[in-house]
């Protein structure tokens, strides 16, 4: 698969927050200067090739009354994929990757109650027998995650 | 907070909004509310920082972004709110938090997300980092991603499981 200039437009636009109208794709369109069928037919292909990971709102937990919390595990190699579907299982864990450090899988926890990163946590601990590290943010300094295609 | 009806919107959209003509007018048909209803009620939930934005993840190593590094800083308490302000402004770093130490064996309270094309790359803008830290900086490490284990966004449980 190959990235031509359209999609990279298209990739770039995308990352930005679009308009809450009811013709949003056809407006995301017209900005590049491409039909509303060519933008359609192409993200399809970029989310079917994986490209785009997902569409759509952004939540946050924390404005709903809930939580997000970075978490870390030291993970033995020879049981790893074991624990990864224990930990994945939980519906909780909205994102996990796998790093170069002891502490070799990071995951967050997004829950719709302060309480449930704790009662999350301390259930992996218990089905994993793996000590659970929480991070939570204190303070956020930054937030503009955008990657130039 | 959120109500009964937000919370269906939030059920219903969460998996992400459909590649068709008119995306929200194909969703109010599951919600049985108009779309300008369901518009103006996204427009709110946005204003209250409910939703962060409407937008598309991609996935970086798609993109060439293969090297992923969470870079990690001892820095000093006393000067972490200013320096952090400091590298968060920094164009290639993504996201930045302060987080607690768990000592003893991790000491470090910053992290940055630093992305590049190559290792080198990302160790290029991690000197930088170090650069501006100094001497606040008592200790540091970098993180690698090696692998997506799971990418989902927050998902609300349904009902059911939270019977269960």
């Amino acid at each position: 698969m190959t990235l031509d200039r359209t999609d990279r437009a298209i990739l770039n636009r995308m990352q930005d927050d679009l308009p809450l109208v009811s013709n949003l794709y056809g407006a995301i369109a017209q900005e590049l200067g491409i039909s509303e069928s060519e933008l359609l037919s192409r993200l399809t292909r970029l989310r079917e090739d994986r490209v785009i990971t997902r569409f759509g709102p952004f939540f946050d937990a924390a404005a709903m009354g809930g939580a997000f919390c970075l978490c870390a595990m030291a993970v033995p190699d020879e049981d790893f994929e074991t624990v990864l579907t224990k930990v994945n299982a939980h519906p909780e864990v909205a994102h996990n990757y796998e790093r170069t450090h002891r502490l070799n899988m990071w995951f967050v926890l997004a829950t719709e109650t302060a309480k449930g990163i704790g009662d999350t946590a301390k259930a992996i601990q218990m089905e994993t027998g793996i000590e659970v590290l929480q991070f939570p943010k204190l303070q956020e300094f930054f937030i503009g995650f955008r990657v130039a295609a | 907070m959120i109500d009964a009806k937000d919370r269906q919107i939030i059920e219903a959209l969460q998996g992400g909004l459909p590649f068709v003509p008119a995306p929200f007018a194909q969703v109010v048909e599951t919600l049985g509310m108009a779309e300008d209803a369901l518009l103006s009620r996204l427009a709110e939930l946005k204003a209250r920082g409910v939703i962060r934005r409407i937008a598309a993840a991609p996935n970086h190593y798609k993109l060439g972004m293969t090297s992923n590094g969470m870079t990690v800083w001892d820095v000093a308490d006393d000067q972490i709110s200013e320096l952090g302000t400091h590298i968060g402004a920094l164009p290639f770093v993504t996201h930045c938090y302060e987080r607690p130490r768990a000592l003893p064996d991790w000491p470090y309270n910053l992290f940055a997300m630093v992305h590049g094309t190559n290792r080198a790359e990302v160790e290029e803008k991690r000197n930088q980092i170090s650069a501006i830290l100094g001497g606040a900086c008592r200790a540091k490490d970098i993180l690698y991603s090696t692998r997506i284990l799971k990418k989902t966004g927050l998902r609300l449980k349904t009902n059911e499981q939270v019977k269960g």
